[in-house]
C-alpha cells in the first residue's frame, strides 16, 4: 500500500480526475497481452497530460521510493507492462497528439499516447508512411512501439521501429528532461542515447515525445502466393528470392499446422497437405512491381513449388492475405490459451528452425504451429495449450526453453519483436553470457540506480 | 444455463479471451476514457476476478459493468471470437443479484411492468411534460429540452409525447379487403408514446402492401431496458406478457420498427424463458416469424415498388448497432432508400459507430453519452446531405439531438418514414396526371 501523502502528492499534481485509486479500475491494469502470466495489481494509476506532469510524478516517485510503471496500451507479449511490485502505472494515453507532420524533412512528431494507426492516417494525407506495422497496428502506443522496438511484417525491406525513430524527448529516472537526436539524418553529437532508449522497455527513462522518419508511400504493390509440399525448398525459395536481388516488402510463411487450422477456419482455398505456404508482396514503382512480381513468380517455379498465384487485383490480394491474416485469430481459437513466442534466426536457418520446433512439439507432446516473417527470419512458433491444465503449462515451458536454445544455437536471438520484459528475462545469459547480463545491468544502474523505472523487467537484479 | 441466471454461464466465454486488446480499436467508450475499464478487456478480467475469488461483486463493479453501450463492435474485432455483449448481460444480472438495482431503475423497470399505471403516467406526461421540458424550436419535429437538471444534465433534446399514444390511435385489427398476410406489429414504448410517426408509417407501408395489421393492445415494453441493466425478473414478465399477447391475436409474421424490440423477439425471449418448456417453444416460434421491417420488406413482402413516387432527398443511413451487428441487417434499408426514386444515398465515416444512446445508458451516463455522439454528428455534418435515415427510434432520439445541439439542418427519419413518404407521394402524382 502506498502512503496517504504519496497519493495526496500526486492528485495536487494530476488533479482527482487523473488519478485512479479504486481497487475495481486498478484491477484492470494488472495484466497486460501476455498469455500465462501473473498479474500484479498497482497500488495507484496515474494519467499525466504534459511532460512536466510526467517529471513530476517521477520526482514524487523517486522521494517516496515507489516504482513506476509506464504502460501504452498494454499489448506486448513480454509481460512489459505488468506492475510486478505494485506501485504507480504512469499511462501515457492522454498524451495523444500528433504535433506535427514535416513534409520537408520528412518527419513527424508525436505524442507517446499515439495510436500507430492514427499516425499512418495522418502521414497518409500526405502520401507519407511509417513503415513499422506491429499486428497491433491499430490499438498499441507510439510509446509502447518505440520502447518494445516493435516489428511486424514489413521488417525484411523497412527494417523496424528503430530504423525509425529520430528524436526523443525523455524524463529521466531523477526527473530531468532532456532532448537528444532530432530532425537531422546525420548526428552524432554524444552518445546515441536514442538508439539506447528505442527498445529499452521504461527501464532507462519514460518517451514524452518522439520525432519519427517517415517515407514517401509506395505507388504500387503485388502479392504473391506459393505453395510447398517440403519445407526445404520453401527455405530454398526465400534465399533465392534475396539472391536475385529482389527485397520483397514482406515475406511470410504458414506452416502446416497453421494451414490446416487456418483452411479449417476461413476456406481460403490452401491445400491441405501442402508443407508451407509463402507469401511475398513486393512495392514500389509501379514499372518496378512489375518486374519485380514477374521474376519473384519465376523464382518460385524454379524452386519447385506446387503451385504460384499473382494477386491480379486489390480483391485477390485480400484474398490471399486472408490465410495470413487469419492465423492468429484461427490458432486462437482451438484452445483458450496461445503462448506466441518469436524467436529469430538468420533467414537461412529458417528450414532448420522450423524442422525443430515440429520435433520439439512431438518431444512434448503439444500443438505447435509455426508461421510468420521468413523473410526477416522471424517465426512465431505458437503453441495451443490452456493454462488450467498444469501438467500440460510444464510441457509448454519445457518447450519454450528448448526453441530459445535452439534458435541461439543456430545463431539467432530470443526475441526477434516481442522483447523480454518478464518472460524471457531469465534466459538472457544464454544469449549474451553472465558477461553481457552484467553490462546490461551496468547501464540499467547508470541512468536508474535505484531501480525506480519498470524495475523487474529486462535487467535482473541480484 | 442462460447468461441472465448465473455469472458462472460465461466462465468458457470468458476464458476465450487472450487479452490481446483489439477490443480496444473500436470501443466508443475507451475512445473517450482511455480508461481500460472502459474496454471489454478490462470488464472481462474484472468478471475473471469475481469468478475466481480474488475481487468480489461491489457497488463499484456494477458501476463499471454500466460502462457498454452493448455495440458489439468489440464482438466483430475479436480474434478469439468473444461474445461480450453475453459477459457484460451476465455480470450486469449478477451486480444485480448481488447489490440489487439502482434505485431509479428499479422504479422504471416496475412501472414499465404496470402497463396501466404506465399509460396513465405517460397520458399525465404528454399533458403536463412542458413543466420539465422546454420547446426547441425545429422544423422537423416537436422537441424539448429538461429545464432543470434532474442528473441526466440539460443538454440532451427529447422528443416530446405524443398526445395520443400510437396503440390507443388504431384498432386491434386493422382489417383490409383481400389481404395477403396477418402481420403482428410490435411497437415497443418509443414508437408508441413518443414516435408515433414511425409507427403510423410502419402501418401504411404495410396497408399499402396488403397486408393486415394486428396490433394487440395488451402488449408492453420489449424488456430489453430491464434485461441488459440486470433485472431479470422484469424482463422475463414482460417477455411472457408480450409472447401472450400475439398468440392470442395470432398472425403469419411480426414485424418490429425498433432495433431493441427485434433482437428481443429474435433472440433474447428465447434465452430469458429457456427453463419454462411451454413458454421457451411460445418463444421459438415467434423468433422464427419475427422480422425488421427493412428486413419484412425486403424478404418477405417483397415490397411493391410500382406507386413510389419522387422523393428528393439526400440522405445518409445510421446502423444502429442492434439492427447492424445484432440481428445482421444493413443492406437492406439501403436497399429500400435506394430503390425510392430521388433519393440519393451517401454513405457516412463509419455508419456502423455506435450512436452513444443505448438506451438508459444515455441518462446513466449523460457525458460520455454526449461524447460518443459528437463524433457521429461530426461524421453526419460532413456529408452533404439534408436527411438521416436510421432503423431504431432510440439512434433517432441521439441523432436529433445531436443535431440539434450542434445546431444545423438535418431530418432524422426511420427509413419506412420515407417510403411512405414516397408513397405518399406516389398517389399525388397519379392524382396530378388524371
Amino acid at each position: 500500500m502506498l502512503a496517504r501523502e504519496v497519493l495526496e502528492e500526486l492528485v495536487q499534481v494530476l488533479g482527482r480526475e487523473n488519478v485512479l485509486t479504486e481497487q475495481e479500475d486498478l484491477l484492470t491494469y494488472a495484466y497486460d497481452a501476455t498469455a500465462a502470466m501473473k498479474h500484479h495489481k498497482p497500488d495507484v494509476v496515474v494519467a499525466p497530460l504534459s511532460t512536466e506532469q510526467v517529471a513530476d510524478v517521477v520526482k514524487i516517485a523517486l522521494r517516496h521510493h515507489v516504482p513506476i510503471y509506464p504502460r501504452g496500451s498494454g499489448t506486448n507479449l513480454s509481460g512489459g507492462t505488468i506492475p510486478i511490485e505494485g506501485g504507480i502505472v504512469l499511462s501515457m494515453l492522454n498524451l495523444n497528439k500528433i504535433l506535427e507532420v514535416d513534409q520537408d524533412n520528412l518527419t513527424a512528431t508525436v505524442q507517446p499516447g499515439v495510436i500507430i494507426q492514427a499516425l499512418n492516417d495522418e502521414a497518409g494525407k500526405y502520401g507519407l508512411l511509417y513503415p513499422p506495422d506491429p499486428g497491433t497496428v491499430t490499438t498499441a502506443t507510439m510509446g509502447g512501439s518505440v520502447s518494445e522496438c516493435s516489428g511486424g511484417l514489413r521488417g525484411l525491406k523497412y527494417g523496424v521501429t528503430k530504423h525509425y525513430i529520430m528524436g526523443l524527448q525523455l524524463v529521466l529516472a531523477n526527473g530531468e528532461v532532456i532532448r537528444w537526436g532530432g530532425k537531422t539524418v546525420k548526428n552524432v553529437t554524444g552518445y546515441d542515447l536514442v538508439a539506447l532508449f528505442t527498445g529499452a522497455e521504461g527501464t532507462l527513462g519514460i518517451i514524452t515525445e518522439i520525432i519519427v522518419k517517415l517515407i514517401p508511400a509506395p505507388e504500387a504493390r503485388k502479392s504473391i502466393l506459393a505453395v510447398f509440399d517440403d519445407i526445404d525448398k520453401a527455405g530454398r525459395a526465400i534465399a533465392a528470392i534475396i539472391r536475385n536481388k529482389v527485397i520483397p516488402a514482406t515475406l511470410e510463411i504458414l506452416d502446416n499446422a497453421t494451414i490446416q487450422t487456418v483452411e479449417n477456419f476461413v476456406h481460403a482455398g490452401l491445400p491441405m497437405d501442402a508443407e508451407a505456404v509463402l507469401l511475398c508482396e513486393v512495392d514500389g514503382y509501379k514499372e518496378v512491381v512489375q518486374r519485380e512480381a514477374v521474376l519473384v513468380e519465376r523464382i518460385l517455379q524454379e524452386e519447385g513449388a506446387v503451385q504460384v498465384k499473382i494477386a491480379k487485383d486489390d480483391k485477390e490480394r485480400d484474398l490471399l492475405w486472408l490465410a495470413r491474416r487469419s492465423a492468429l485469430p484461427a490458432l486462437a481459437q482451438k484452445r483458450p490459451t496461445t503462448v506466441l513466442e518469436d524467436a529469430t534466426v538468420p533467414r537461412s536457418k529458417i528450414p532448420d528452425m522450423l524442422k525443430a520446433i515440429r520435433r520439439i512439439a512431438t518431444k512434448y507432446s503439444l500443438q505447435i504451429a509455426t508461421f510468420g516473417h521468413a523473410g526477416d527470419g522471424n517465426l512465431h512458433p505458437t503453441i495451443l495449450t490452456d493454462e488450467r491444465e498444469l501438467e500440460e503449462m510444464k510441457r509448454v515451458h519445457l518447450a519454450v526453453d528448448e526453441i530459445f536454445e535452439t534458435a541461439i544455437a543456430l545463431g539467432g536471438t530470443l526475441s526477434g519483436e516481442h522483447g523480454i520484459g518478464i518472460a524471457k528475462m531469465k534466459y538472457l545469459d544464454l544469449e549474451f553470457g553472465e558477461a553481457g547480463v552484467a553490462a546490461l545491468r551496468r547501464i540499467k544502474e547508470a541512468m536508474d540506480p535505484n531501480y525506480l523505472l519498470n524495475p523487474w523487467k529486462m535487467v535482473r537484479r541480484d | 444455463m442462460s447468461v441472465y441466471d448465473s455469472l458462472d454461464s460465461i466462465t468458457e466465454e470468458l476464458h476465450k479471451c487472450m487479452k490481446c486488446g483489439n477490443c480496444m480499436a473500436v470501443c466508443p467508450i475507451y475512445k473517450e476514457t482511455r480508461k481500460e475499464v472502459g474496454v471489454a478487456r478490462g470488464k472481462i478480467s474484472l468478471a475473471e476476478y469475481i469468478l475466481s475469488g480474488e475481487a468480489e461483486m461491489t457497488k463499484g463493479m456494477g458501476d463499471r459493468f454500466s460502462l457498454c453501450t452493448t455495440c458489439m463492435a468489440c464482438n466483430t474485432n475479436c480474434p478469439c471470437g468473444v461474445r461480450f455483449d453475453k459477459i457484460i448481460l451476465a455480470a450486469r444480472a449478477e451486480a444485480v443479484r448481488k447489490k440489487g438495482l439502482h434505485p431509479v431503475k428499479k422504479i422504471a423497470f416496475t412501472a414499465l411492468k404496470m402497463q396501466r399505471v404506465f399509460n396513465f403516467g405517460m397520458k399525465a406526461g404528454s399533458i403536463f411534460q412542458g413543466v420539465a421540458l422546454k420547446n426547441v424550436p425545429n422544423r422537423h419535429s416537436k422537441l424539448a429540452r429538461m429545464r432543470v437538471d434532474v442528473g441526466i444534465g440539460k443538454e440532451k433534446v427529447f422528443p416530446m409525447l405524443s398526445k395520443k399514444t400510437l396503440r390507443s390511435e388504431f384498432p386491434d385489427v386493422i382489417t383490409i379487403k383481400n389481404p395477403k398476410m396477418r402481420v403482428g406489429f410490435f411497437t415497443g414504448c418509443m414508437i408508441n408514446y413518443f414516435y408515433t410517426d414511425i409507427g403510423r408509417a410502419v402501418i401504411e407501408v404495410l396497408r399499402e402492401n396488403d397486408i393486415e395489421v394486428v396490433i394487440p393492445k395488451s402488449q408492453a415494453c420489449c424488456g430489453i431496458p430491464a434485461s441488459v441493466n440486470g433485472d431479470v425478473a422484469s424482463a422475463r414478465t414482460l417477455a411472457k406478457r408480450n409472447l401472450r399477447a400475439f398468440e392470442r391475436m395470432g398472425a403469419d409474421a411480426l414485424v418490429v420498427a425498433c432495433s431493441s424490440g427485434g433482437t428481443a423477439w429474435k433472440h433474447v425471449y428465447g434465452e430469458l424463458l429457456e427453463n419454462d418448456h411451454e413458454l421457451k417453444a411460445l418463444a421459438d416460434k415467434w423468433a422464427k416469424k419475427s422480422y425488421d421491417i427493412s428486413e419484412f420488406l425486403i424478404h418477405q413482402v417483397p415490397f411493391k415498388k410500382e406507386g413510389l413516387g419522387r422523393v428528393a432527398r439526400k440522405v445518409t443511413y445510421h446502423e444502429p448497432c442492434h439492427l447492424n451487428r445484432g440481428q445482421g441487417i444493413s443492406k437492406e434499408p439501403r436497399e429500400i432508400l435506394k430503390s425510392i426514386p430521388g433519393v440519393e444515398l451517401i454513405e457516412m465515416k463509419e455508419p456502423g459507430r455506435c450512436c452513444g444512446m443505448a438506451g438508459s445508458f444515455s441518462l446513466v451516463h449523460p457525458n460520455l453519452s454526449g461524447q460518443i455522439s459528437d463524433r457521429k454528428t461530426a461524421d453526419i455534418q460532413t456529408t452533404n446531405t439534408d436527411t438521416v435515415a436510421t432503423g431504431c427510434p432510440a439512434c433517432r432520439l441521439q441523432l436529433q439531438s445531436g443535431v440539434e445541439n450542434a445546431e444545423f439542418d438535418r431530418e432524422v427519419l426511420h427509413t419506412v418514414q420515407i417510403l411512405a413518404e414516397s408513397y405518399r407521394a406516389g398517389k399525388e402524382e397519379l392524382k396530378r396526371s388524371k
